[in-house]
């Protein structure tokens, strides 16, 4: 059998496009709590990472776990958190919160570490010219530091974007919903129609948050440095 | 449930025979995914460096498949190739693309033009000179991108316990202790695997010492 075919037949099928299975309201969930995941660890891990990157305090903390969240496995991190969350509540303990705390979890470090560099990485010269010319130091962290530093801040939202949405793909094997469930709901019941129809939703989405994410990054490079690198 | 103790210390020692085997299959899996990721990542650096305009077409592709959930393309390899060691290792090689090829061209690049300029007007081939001062030079970088690569690829060796029994290292263990109710079960794969990530690192940070004698006595004597 033919798989283009199966898969394209399985996502024309208007059946598919409705009802609490339907592909809006997966889509919606995967979305939905993406967002969310990403919204919490960033209200905790980017001005932490700032804080870090402009005082200098505790860098050698990041500097030396900066790529140790790799060995942080989402598939790991979610099967260890079931124990935990089961103690919470049995039933959403085991299926939704340990993959919706993983995502979490996982969004932070790469926010951190990035919004640590990004801030860090600004040239001394201008943050010293900066003070000379008598700006506070909030001054030079909102209006020197942070602009310069934006494209590195979004990058690193990037990364933890593209992470929170495979975290949660994966998740549909811990029961978890979303657009992961087409694929174990396909291998379950052999239908590659819906499998392939899992795979191909899941993989648009993540590819289109990492274009959406390329463009803003190219957008967001200081007018300035931007000429001043390009001249 | 509820009455048992979280870690069944009486079941890791009835079963240190399979935990051990399991390990075993972890890093089987896991050194082919780096060592092949690696020679192909060599060649596309090697690629990158020569023809300058082919780099970022390079990591946008790595980036992009990179990007791509792993639960995905494990599930749909599985359609496509059955389940043979390739349905497994695929996704595990393309994923270190990313980790492996902007660290190479970027330990390549590091070697200064003075040295390289040195190393022509003594009369090295451009063999020699590959041989005995870039490879050398770009150690650091390359060794940096090897720890990332192994980290991740470990980790990753995990998810590969969706295949079934055969595959998936530590990861077997997640997951049936998942499916068991049995945390025990999770808490052996998932700690296991953490470790094993943590001892493959230090070990390359150890052979960059080995490799890069140099660098160990150049901060000695500062």
């Amino acid at each position: 059998m033919d798989i283009v075919a199966v898969t394209a037949q399985w996502l024309a099928d208007p059946a598919h496009w409705q009802g609490p299975n339907g592909i809006p309201l997966r889509l919606g969930e995967h979305v939905a709590l993406s967002v969310v995941s990403l919204i919490l660890a960033a209200v905790v891990a980017m001005p932490l990472g700032l804080w870090i990157g402009h005082t200098g305090r505790f860098s050698w903390l990041v500097v030396s776990s900066a790529n140790a969240w790799r060995a942080l496995p989402s598939f790991a991190v979610i099967g260890l958190l079931v124990p935990f969350t089961t103690l919470l509540d049995p039933n959403l303990g085991f299926i939704l919160y340990p993959t919706l705390a993983a995502m979490i979890v996982l969004a932070g470090p790469p926010i951190l570490v990035n919004s640590y560099e990004g801030v860090a990485g600004v040239d001394r010269d201008l943050v010293e010219a900066a003070r000379g010319m008598g700006m506070s130091e909030r001054q030079i962290l909102f209006g020197l530091e942070m602009p310069v530093a934006l494209p590195v801040l979004a990058a690193g939202i990037r990364s933890a974007a593209v992470q929170v949405i495979a975290t949660a793909t994966l998740g549909a094997t811990f029961g978890f919903g979303g657009l992961g469930r087409y694929i174990v709901l396909g291998d379950a019941n052999r239908d590659n129609g819906e499998l392939f129809g899992g795979v191909v939703l899941v993989a648009t989405l993540a590819l289109t948050t990492l274009a959406v994410f390329v463009l803003i990054e190219r957008r967001l490079a200081s007018p300035g440095l931007a000429a001043r690198t390009a001249g | 449930m509820n009455s048992e103790p979280l870690v069944r210390w009486d079941w890791i020692g009835a079963h240190l025979g399979p935990i051990l085997d399991r390990v075993g299959q972890h890093l089987y899996l896991a050194v082919i995914a780096v060592s092949i990721g690696f020679a192909i990542s060599f060649g596309l650096a090697a690629l990158s460096i020569r023809r300058r305009r082919l780099y970022p077409f390079v990591t946008l592709l790595a980036t992009a498949v990179y990007t791509i959930p792993s639960f995905a393309m494990f599930a749909a390899l599985v359609v496509v190739s059955g389940l043979s060691i390739f349905t497994a290792e695929i996704p595990l090689v393309v994923y270190t693309f990313i980790l492996f090829v902007p660290n190479i061209v970027a330990g390549f690049d590091a070697v200064p033009q003075d040295v390289l300029d040195a190393a022509d007007g003594m009369g090295y081939t451009s063999a020699q000179r590959w041989w005995q001062v870039e490879l050398p030079l770009s150690v650091p970088l390359v060794v940096a991108g090897l720890r990332l690569a192994t980290v991740s690829t470990i980790g990753l060796v995990t998810v590969s316990a969706i295949l079934g029994d055969r595959f998936g290292g530590l990861g077997y263990y997640i997951l049936d202790g998942y499916h068991r109710h049995f945390p025990t079960e999770i808490l052996v794969g998932g700690l296991l695997s953490i470790g094993l990530a943590v001892l493959a690192d230090l070990g390359f940070v150890l052979l960059r010492r080995l490799l890069t004698p140099w660098a160990a006595a150049r901060a000695a004597a500062r």
